[in-house]
């Protein structure tokens, strides 16, 4: 399982990493922005993405909006963990296809919580 | 075409000195006249002139909306955000000092019970212990190894706390950029208003790029009751959208 993690506090990306860790996922990387992002997930296989919103360069909700626009990526889970807490901005990630939103500041539990549910309906779709 | 004043002046002066010449002295007190009152109408000019620059300039400070929603709503808010970031740095950092305070001393009983038993076992190597003695290091033993897996697992707990405390540092730092995003528009605004107050330049309307709301800080962002203040807001919200 090779995820990608993106956030522009690299204080964020080593917590979830950690988070990830625990969880036995050990096969993770960083991306600072959407901008940088992007081009790692065209190249890199990866099999799922977390992702803050709030990004200078590229947002994630627009880095989301490339991944669902991409046919290579278009099926890649995406969880979004962020500060963003309005509903219209909940409402606009969830059209956009989001899989999973956790705001900020969340538990180990909640986060644990909602990648499980997320790999959980993908294990459904594909029996 | 009407004369411009320069030379309407000098045509007057040539014919002030013709008449003072013919001493026609009705003439030249006529023109006289006709010259002071000139000066008269452009020192109400200059008045008039300088009237209305102050009339505009009040009506700028009183119309620069800007000015108004710094002082009585940004600025208010930005104290809130700030004593926000109080808040959050201490309960992160009381949090981290917890859980060292919890864990300090199930290490050290840890470490003690390690040290013990080594001993003892060294005797046991050493052939050095009755029989009876090695059946209760035999329980003891057994007994240590539960308790080190309790207590690790309460270490794995409090290293996680540890971990998620340090979550303080993305919201408080977002939260903070915007106070200085803040800070940088009334630097702004106050060196309109000094150019504004000097009556030299016009005042320009700066357009500010619509920004992403961030964290919600409670009593400043919740007001409008249109933000998801917890994580069972957006699950339910979500779960109505069919997630």
């Amino acid at each position: 399982m090779k995820i990608l993690v993106v956030d522009d506090f690299s204080t964020m990306r080593r917590i979830v990493k950690n988070l990830l860790r625990d969880l036995g996922f050990t096969n993770t990387f960083e991306a600072d922005d959407g901008k940088t992002a992007l081009p790692m997930l065209k190249d890199g296989s990866y099999d799922f993405l977390v992702t803050d919103w709030n990004m200078p360069g590229m947002t994630g909700i627009d880095l989301l909006k490339a991944v669902r626009a991409d046919p290579k990526l278009v099926n890649l889970p995406v969880l979004m963990v962020t500060a963003e807490a309005k509903r219209e901005q909940i409402i606009l990630a969830a059209q956009m296809g989001v899989n999973g939103y956790v705001i900020k500041p969340f538990t180990a539990a909640t986060l644990r919580e909602k990648i499980e549910k997320i790999f959980e309906r993908i294990d459904k779709a594909g029996a | 075409m009407m004369e411009s004043r320069e030379d309407m002046r000098l045509l007057l002066a040539k014919d002030l000195v013709i008449a003072l010449e013919n001493k026609d002295e009705t003439k030249a007190d006529e023109i006289l006249d006709q010259i002071a009152g000139m000066r008269e109408s452009m020192l109400f000019q200059e008045v008039g002139r300088l009237t209305r620059q102050l009339h505009d300039t009040m009506n700028s400070f009183a119309l620069d909306s800007k000015m108004v929603e710094l002082t009585a709503k940004d600025i208010p808010d930005a104290k809130e955000r700030l004593h926000y970031v109080i808040a959050m740095t201490e309960q992160a950092a009381n949090q981290t000092m917890q859980v060292v305070e919890d864990l300090s001393p199930i290490s050290q009983a840890l470490s003690d019970q390690a040290n013990e038993l080594s001993n003892k076992w060294d005797r046991f190597l050493a052939k050095d212990m009755p029989f009876e003695e090695f059946k209760n290091m035999s329980q003891e033993i057994t007994a240590h190894f539960a308790q080190t897996k309790e207590r690790v697992a309460n270490v794995q707990t409090g290293l996680t706390d540890i971990l998620m405390a340090q979550g303080f540092q993305d919201i408080t730092g977002q939260i903070i950029r915007r106070v200085i995003d803040l800070v940088q528009d009334m630097e702004h605004s106050m060196v309109e208003l000094v150019r504004l107050s000097g009556g030299k330049m016009k005042i320009g309307t700066v357009t500010k790029e619509l920004e992403l709301p961030g964290p919600v800080v409670p009593g400043v962002d919740d007001r409008a009751n249109d933000v998801a203040t917890n994580q069972d807001d957006v699950d339910d919200l979500l779960s109505s959208l069919g997630f």
